[in-house]
C-alpha cells in the first residue's frame, strides 16, 4: 500500500518535473548543428585556487587557462612538442642569456595589445613572493629570483633583475644558470601574458578572466559553472571548431558519468574507477585512453638511516622486482596505467628522451630475483615496509594494498609488506615536507611540459623543490647540469638519460607505472582528444 | 512567554560559542592545511609561509579562534582558499540547501503524516501491516542505494527527469532528491503517527467527542490528530537540521551545490574558515528549530504553558 502511494507520489513528481523542466533540460545544447556554433558542455572540478596564471598548479584551473590563455610556446597537444605560438623567435648564444620577440598582431580579449611588457609584467607579479602565486618557482630560474622570493623573510625586490623589456616586442631574460631547453618551458601557463586589466582590478579580473586565447569567459559563477564562448577576433591559427564550452562543476565523477550517460553532458574527462568495465559498451566506443605525461612511483626517505645504509639499494631493486606491474595494471586499472620502465612518460617520445626498458631487469617482475637482492641488502628494515598513502582521494588503497600483496608473495612472508594510510591529502603531504615518513611512500608526478628535464630534475635533484624522499647524489646532479648547459638538445636528452641511469643503478625511487588520461563523450560531439597533459583539447572538438 | 522565548536565546550563546570553538578545534587537529594546497608538488617554504601568515594559520589556535569570533559577529566569515567570501559560499549554497529541505519536509509532513494517521486508525488490518513492513525497510536501506537506484531508474532507463540538478536548483528539479533525502525520516514520522494516533484514539477525550456526535473528520483532524502531533513535531523539527547538514550523501549523488557540497569540499581541502561558517549557521538552524518545536507544543495541546 505505501509502495502504491509512493509511486503515485513519485509519478506526481514526475509529472510536475517534466511540465516544469521541458524546455531547461535538453535544450540547453546550443544545437549549432555542424556549423561550428554549437556548445561543448563538459565536466569540471571547482579550481582550488584562484584563476591566475601563475597560481594553478591542478588540472581543473588548467583547463580553463589553457582555453583562454596562449603563451610564447605552445604544446602541441598531440605530439607535445613545444612550438612557438606567440613567440617570433628566442635566441641565445649562451644558454644563459635569451632574447624573446614577441609576434606582432597579437591582442588580448579586450583589445589591448600584447606586447613584452604584457610578459614581463606577468613574469614578475607571478615571482613576487607577497603575490602568493604558488607557480612562483617556475620563474626560479631567472636572474634576481631569490631578491624576489627569497626563502625566507622578505623580498628586497619587486622585480627580477633578470627580465628587461627592450623594446615594443621585444624582451631579454639573463637565466641564473645555463639551461638550454629553458625555452620550451614557456609553454606552460605560468608563463601566460597578462593584460593591464589583471593589475589594476584584481578581483574584476579574478571574478571574469580577460586573456588571449581562443575563448573568452561569458560567465563565471563560482562553484557551479563557466561558460566560454569562441573569440571571434582570435588572431591565432588554432580557433576553435565549435561555439564555445560550458564546464560544469560535479562534485563526484560518478555523477558526471551518470549525466553523460543521460545525454546531459557531452564530455567527462575523468572516468571513474567503477564504471571503467563498462565505458566501452555504454559509450559504443567513444571512449578515450591515451597516455598522459604522468608517472606513479614510490619514493624513499632517504632522511632515514634505515633506508641509507651502503646496501640499501639492493634492498630497493628488490623490491621493486617483487611487484608484479602487469597484472595490477590489468586488474586494478582495467588497463589504464602501463607497466612503467623508465622514469619519464611514454608523451615524451624517443626524441624528447623516453627510453623504453631504460629500467632494465629491475622492473620486471622476478620473485626469485627480488628475494635474493633484499637478502643481499640486509633484508627489510625492522622486517617490514609500509607504504604510505593518502585515504582520501584517488583510491589509492586498492593499488597500494594489490602492491603489498605482490611484495609479500614475492618474499614468502605475509607480513613483508603493509600500507599506511594517511586521513587527508594535506596531512599526508605535512608528514612527507616534515620528513615523518619511516617507509616508501606514494610519489605521483604530473609532467609541467613535455622535457625529460622536467622528469628528473625537479624530482631528484639535491633539494629540489619536489624531491620528496631528499634523496641525494652528486653523480646525477653533474650530469644534469652538464645536459642543461648542452646546446644541441639531442646531446641534452642524451645526458639526461645518463642521468636517469643513475637513478636506476641507485633506485632512488621505484617507478611503477605511467597513468592515462581517460574521457568518455557524447555522440552530440566528435574529434574529441586528450593532449598529454591528459586534458581534452577544447577548441578542436566539433558539435554535430 | 515572552520570558520564556527571551531565556531560550539566551541560552543559544553559550551553546553557539561551545559548538564552534569544538568545530575550530576539530578542523584544525587535522593538520596544517597549506601543504594540501599545492598539490602532488610541495609548497615552496617562503609561499607557504606567506600563505599561512594572510590566513592567520601562524598564530596560536585560541587567538586564531577569537579573531575569528570577534570578526563573525562583524559579518565576515573569513575567505576559501580560493579566494571567494566565506559569506559568498553561504548565500549561494544555502538556499539551495533550504529549498531541498523544503521538499523533503514537505513529504515528510503530507505522506508522513497521512500514512501514519490512515495506519493508526486501521490498527492491526492489512494496510497497517504492510505500511509498517515497507517503512522497516525504507529504515534499512542506506540514502544512497536510495539515491542511485531511483537516479538510475527514472533519470537514466526512464528518462523522465534531468539525472542531476542544474546549478540554479529549482523546486521542480528537487523533488527527486526531495524524496531521497526524506525517505529515511519520512518512514520515522509514519510510525510516529501511527503509535501516537492508535494511543490517543482509545482516549477519554474521543470517545467524549464521538459521543457528543461530532462528525467523524473533525474528531480526527481537531481532536485526534492535534493531540497525536507532539511527539512528530519534536521529530520533525530536529530533523530539519538533520536533513540540513545530512544531505552531503543526497547532495552528491544529485550534484546539488549546497550545504553538503560546501561542507564535503571544506573538509577536504581543510578549509576551517568554510567548515566552521557552514557548521555555525547549521548550529544556529538547530537552535531556532528547536525553539519553534518547543513553542508549538503550547498551540497544538494548550495545556502545555510557558512561564
Amino acid at each position: 500500500m505505501r509502495g502504491a502511494t509512493h509511486a503515485k507520489w513519485a509519478a506526481v513528481a514526475v509529472a510536475v518535473a517534466l511540465t516544469a523542466t521541458a524546455c531547461g533540460g535538453g535544450g540547453d545544447s546550443g544545437g549549432g548543428g555542424g556549423d561550428g556554433s554549437g556548445v561543448v558542455r563538459s565536466s569540471w572540478g571547482d579550481p582550488q585556487n584562484p584563476l591566475e596564471p601563475a597560481n594553478t598548479n591542478e588540472v581543473q584551473g588548467g583547463k580553463v587557462l589553457d582555453m583562454i590563455f596562449r603563451g610564447l610556446k605552445r604544446y602541441d597537444p598531440k605530439t607535445g612538442e613545444a612550438k612557438d605560438m606567440l613567440a617570433e623567435k628566442i635566441e641565445t648564444s649562451d644558454q644563459t642569456n635569451y632574447t624573446i620577440t614577441v609576434k606582432d598582431g597579437w591582442t588580448f580579449s579586450n583589445g589591448e595589445k600584447v606586447t613584452a611588457k604584457s610578459f614581463v609584467d606577468a613574469w614578475n607579479y607571478g615571482a613576487s613572493l607577497k603575490n602568493n602565486q604558488k607557480n612562483a618557482y617556475f620563474f626560479g630560474y631567472i636572474d634576481g629570483y631569490d631578491k624576489v622570493h627569497p626563502d625566507s623573510g622578505s623580498q628586497s625586490a619587486d622585480t627580477l633583475s633578470g627580465l628587461k623589456v627592450t623594446g615594443d616586442n621585444t624582451f631579454t631574460v639573463k637565466l641564473n644558470q645555463k639551461f638550454s631547453t629553458w625555452p620550451d618551458t614557456l609553454g606552460y601557463a605560468a608563463f601566460a601574458p597578462l593584460p593591464k586589466a589583471f593589475f589594476d582590478d584584481h578581483d574584476a579580473w579574478v571574478g571574469k578572466p580577460i586573456g588571449n586565447g581562443p575563448y573568452t569567459v561569458d560567465s563565471y559563477q563560482k562553484g557551479s559553472q563557466m561558460s566560454l564562448r569562441k573569440w571571434d577576433d582570435y588572431p591565432g591559427d588554432d580557433k576553435a571548431e565549435n561555439g564555445g564550452v560550458d564546464l560544469k562543476v560535479y562534485t563526484d565523477n560518478n555523477t558526471a558519468y551518470t549525466d553523460l550517460t543521460a545525454g546531459n553532458l557531452d564530455l567527462v574527462d575523468d572516468i571513474p574507477a567503477s564504471q571503467l568495465k563498462n565505458v566501452e559498451n555504454d559509450l559504443s566506443g567513444r571512449y578515450i585512453n591515451t597516455p598522459a605525461g604522468i608517472i606513479q612511483t614510490l619514493a624513499f626517505p632517504f632522511y632515514d638511516s634505515d633506508w641509507n645504509k651502503a646496501d640499501s639499494d639492493k634492498v630497493r631493486k628488490g623490491l621493486s622486482m617483487a611487484i608484479n606491474r602487469k597484472q595490477i595494471t590489468e586488474t586494478i586499472f582495467e588497463k589504464t596505467r602501463t607497466p612503467a620502465t623508465d622514469w619519464t612518460s611514454p608523451v615524451l617520445g624517443a626524441d624528447g628522451g623516453y627510453k623504453e626498458g631504460l629500467c632494465g631487469d629491475y622492473c620486471d617482475y622476478n620473485p626469485a630475483e627480488a628475494k635474493k637482492l633484499v637478502k643481499e641488502g640486509g633484508g627489510l628494515p625492522n622486517g617490514q615496509v609500509t607504504i604510505g598513502y593518502n585515504a582520501d582521494t584517488g583510491s589509492h588503497k586498492e593499488w597500494v594494498d594489490a602492491v603489498c600483496n605482490s611484495i609479500n608473495n614475492a618474499l614468502d612472508n605475509d607480513k613483508a609488506c603493509v600500507g599506511a594510510p594517511t586521513g587527508t591529502f594535506a596531512d599526508f603531504r605535512n608528514k612527507i615536507t616534515d620528513k615523518k615518513m619511516t617507509g616508501p611512500f606514494r610519489a605521483g608526478w604530473q609532467m609541467d611540459y613535455p622535457l625529460i628535464q622536467n622528469f628528473l630534475q625537479p624530482l631528484y635533484y639535491t633539494n629540489a623543490s619536489s624531491n620528496d624522499g631528499h634523496w641525494s647524489n652528486k653523480e646525477f646532479d653533474s650530469l644534469v647540469d652538464k645536459a642543461n648547459a648542452e646546446a644541441d638538445t639531442a646531446t641534452a636528452v642524451k645526458t639526461f638519460q645518463q642521468a636517469q641511469e643513475v637513478v636506476r643503478d641507485n633506485m632512488a625511487a621505484i617507478p611503477l607505472w605511467y597513468q592515462n588520461g581517460s574521457a568518455g563523450y557524447s555522440d552530440k560531439v566528435s574529434n574529441v582528444t586528450l593532449n598529454p597533459f591528459s586534458v581534452p583539447v577544447y577548441n578542436e572538438i566539433k558539435v554535430n | 512567554m515572552g520570558r520564556y522565548v527571551i531565556r531560550r536565546l539566551l541560552q543559544m550563546i553559550p551553546v553557539f560559542i561551545g559548538a564552534t570553538l569544538l568545530l575550530f578545534l576539530m578542523v584544525n587537529v587535522m593538520g596544517d592545511p597549506i601543504a594540501g594546497l599545492c598539490g602532488d608538488k610541495a609548497c615552496d617554504p617562503a609561499t607557504a609561509a606567506q600563505l599561512e601568515k594572510e590566513f592567520g594559520l601562524d598564530k596560536p589556535v585560541w587567538q586564531q579562534y577569537l579573531t575569528y569570533m570577534g570578526n563573525v559577529f562583524t559579518g565576515d566569515f573569513g575567505t576559501a582558499f580560493n579566494g571567494q567570501k566565506v559569506t559568498e559560499l553561504l548565500a549561494s549554497a544555502y538556499p539551495v540547501t533550504v529549498r531541498l529541505t523544503i521538499v523533503a519536509i514537505f513529504f515528510e509532513i503530507v505522506v508522513g503524516i497521512t500514512l501514519g494517521v490512515i495506519c493508526g486508525l486501521r490498527r492491526g488490518r492489512a494496510v497497517d501491516t504492510s505500511v509498517l513492513v515497507i517503512t522497516l525497510i525504507v529504515i534499512a536501506i542506506p540514502t544512497f542505494v536510495t539515491g542511485y537506484v531511483l537516479q538510475y531508474l527514472f533519470g537514466i532507463e526512464w528518462g523522465v527527469v534531468s539525472p542531476t540538478v542544474s546549478s540554479d536548483a529549482p523546486f521542480n528539479e528537487l523533488i527527486l532528491p526531495g524524496i531521497v533525502l526524506a525517505s529515511v525520516s519520512l518512514a520515522y514520522v509514519t510510525r510516529l503517527t501511527r503509535t501516537s494516533i492508535a494511543e490517543n484514539a482509545r482516549a477519554d477525550y474521543i470517545r467524549t467527542a464521538v459521543a457528543k456526535g461530532l462528525p467523524r473528520r473533525r474528531v480526527i483532524t481537531r481532536h485526534l490528530l492535534r493531540n497525536s502531533l507532539i511527539p512528530v513535531v519534536t521529530f520533525i523539527g530536529t530533523d530539519i537540521g538533520a536533513l540540513m547538514g545530512g544531505a552531503i550523501v543526497t547532495e552528491r549523488i544529485f550534484n546539488i551545490h549546497g550545504v553538503g557540497y560546501q561542507l564535503y569540499q571544506g573538509i577536504l581541502r581543510q578549509n576551517t574558515q568554510t567548515v566552521v561558517g557552514f557548521a555555525t549557521i547549521l548550529v544556529l538552524v538547530f537552535l531556532v528549530a528547536n525553539l519553534l518545536v518547543d513553542l508549538l507544543y503550547s498551540v497544538l495541546d494548550p495545556r502545555i504553558r510557558y512561564a
